[in-house]
């Protein structure tokens, strides 16, 4: 117990030196730029490949439990567009990428930790924590809505696709049930919970970097780290966002 | 100069420094030596502020190191340059970026100034038409080459060089070597090197200090350590074959 709260305290005192004004602009500007192809971009493909499939699979087995006649096959529809909106696209993908994103974050700064290049940045007077996780998390923060919205388009056109693939519902009756009861709500309370697990992603993993001693091994234990206490850290926030924006 | 007086460190129950006090002069080349796990490194890490004292205090000509706060600490390491083992370039950046950094994070220099500078001081260390190489590109030397050349793009005063010859052959360490002695000299900066290399010691320890077990056990030179009478010393000096067959 004793642990979580050192280690709290840690990443606590640790955010406290991330968020202070960048050394210079321009500097800043260009490895926020570079980290939003890092980390967002380089995702892209990933994302693209497990939202089309999810959504196809999600649409399938919901066709297949549809066996009352009197449930329109509408529904089916319905049924992905909430499943990939709500749930999906925000939390599961935000799970992929804490173990995308987060084992490159932490094993990058991790690695910097051990070959004293961070020590390096230190002596020049540079704030090393400022300068390595801030661009990361402002990163995260900007293009991981931009990598949810994508997801959750591509998880809908997968449903459609593998719909009207097998035949088992039309596109008209698919259209109408992505258009049924629609809450531009949703959206907002998906996104809200991208830019929490993203700022969490960044966080958490920049902080397990950075606490890195050791070499070689320890590099691989930060990474690991990283990406356990990023998702239960996700999951356990989901509960809490769930509960304060849906209730 | 830097001074050191009664410097403590533990590292748990472990104390690493005990009660060291010690003198670097400006415009030489101060050597810390003592076998490995002695506590160089320590006290190298505490004298630049990687390491807070546990007790004992730190002068940068006269300006106390150890009352400063963040900020105070961060202008002051603008004159510092420092050496790192395994040079601690930067891997995303190639040679030109990696010299740059310190004057695009510090100065208001246009793109042709910085450059020039780059130039200059990687002409300094003797490296030519190496600015668009990446670090993994680069031997050994020529990394801690390029680690010097960064370490005094911005003229330092302090110049601190962590076993600047760890993993290099013989002749490399020679001209890393005196490369640090010329440029302590010509900048006239205060320069400490971590080192338990004997060829390094007898060509340009200029001052010498030896720690044993975090006490600092002898102070001299290049001159007098060969003629020293104390036997922890001498155990250190003609440790190796090739001395004690020489010293015979």
């Amino acid at each position: 117990m004793l642990k979580v709260f050192t280690t709290t305290g840690k990443y606590v005192m640790l955010m406290k030196r991330v968020f202070t004004r960048p050394q210079k602009r321009v500097i800043f500007t260009n490895q926020l730029l570079t980290e939003i192809n890092n980390l967002g971009v380089d995702s892209l493909g990933i994302v693209a490949f497990i939202s089309m499939f999810m959504g196809a699979v999600v649409a399938i087995q919901t066709a297949y439990n549809i066996d009352n006649p009197l449930i329109p096959m509408s529904m089916v529809g319905f049924t992905t567009r909430q499943s990939i909106i709500l749930e999906f696209s925000p939390t599961v993908i935000s799970l992929i990428l804490a173990g995308k994103v987060g084992s490159r974050i932490a094993s990058e700064i991790g690695t910097m930790r051990v070959t004293e290049q961070i020590d390096a940045l230190e002596i020049m007077g540079v704030n090393s924590a400022n300068y390595l996780i801030f661009p990361k998390i402002i990163a995260s923060i900007l293009i991981n809505p931009v990598l949810i919205i994508f997801s959750m388009w591509l998880g809908i056109l997968g449903g459609w696709i593998a719909m009207t693939a097998s035949g088992l519902v039309s596109t008209n009756d698919f259209v109408r049930g992505i258009r049924v009861d629609f809450e531009g709500y949703t959206i907002f309370y998906a996104l809200t919970k991208t830019v929490v697990f993203a700022f969490i992603i960044s966080s958490v993993s920049g902080f397990f970097g950075y606490e890195t001693k050791g070499g070689a091994l320890e590099v691989g234990q930060a990474s690991t780290k990283a990406v356990v206490f990023s998702s239960v850290i996700i999951i356990l926030f989901n509960l809490i966002l769930t509960q304060l924006l849906l209730t | 100069m830097i001074e050191a007086r009664n410097i403590e460190k533990s590292f748990g129950g472990h104390h690493v420094l005990k009660n060291a006090s010690c003198l670097f002069e400006k415009g030489k080349t101060n050597l810390i030596i003592g076998q490995s796990g002695s506590g160089k490194t320590v006290l190298m890490k505490c004298l630049v502020g990687l390491f807070e004292v546990d007790k004992g205090k730190i002068f940068y000509d006269d300006r106390d190191f150890t009352t400063m706060n963040f900020e105070q600490r961060k202008t002051l390491r603008r004159e510092i340059g420092m050496l790192f083992q395994g040079g601690a370039l930067f891997d995303s950046m190639n040679v030109e970026q990696n010299v740059m950094f310190p004057l695009n994070m510090f100065t208001t220099k246009s793109l042709k100034e910085k450059q020039e500078r780059v130039n200059f001081v990687l002409h300094r260390v003797n490296l030519e038409n190496v600015n668009s190489l990446m670090p993994s590109e680069l031997s050994g030397g020529m990394r801690k080459r390029v680690a010097i050349a960064r370490a005094i793009a911005m003229n330092p005063q302090y110049l601190f060089c962590d076993e600047p010859n760890s993993g290099l052959d013989p002749q490399t360490s020679g001209v890393i070597d005196h490369l640090i002695r010329e440029i302590t000299q010509e900048y006239n900066i205060t320069t400490i090197v971590n080192t338990h290399d004997m060829n390094s010691v007898l060509s340009i320890g200029d001052r010498v200090v030896f720690i044993l077990n975090g006490e600092l056990w002898w102070k001299g030179n290049m001159e007098t350590i060969l003629h020293t009478d104390n036997p922890e010393l001498n155990k250190f000096v003609f440790g190796t074959e090739l001395t004690s067959r020489l010293k015979q």
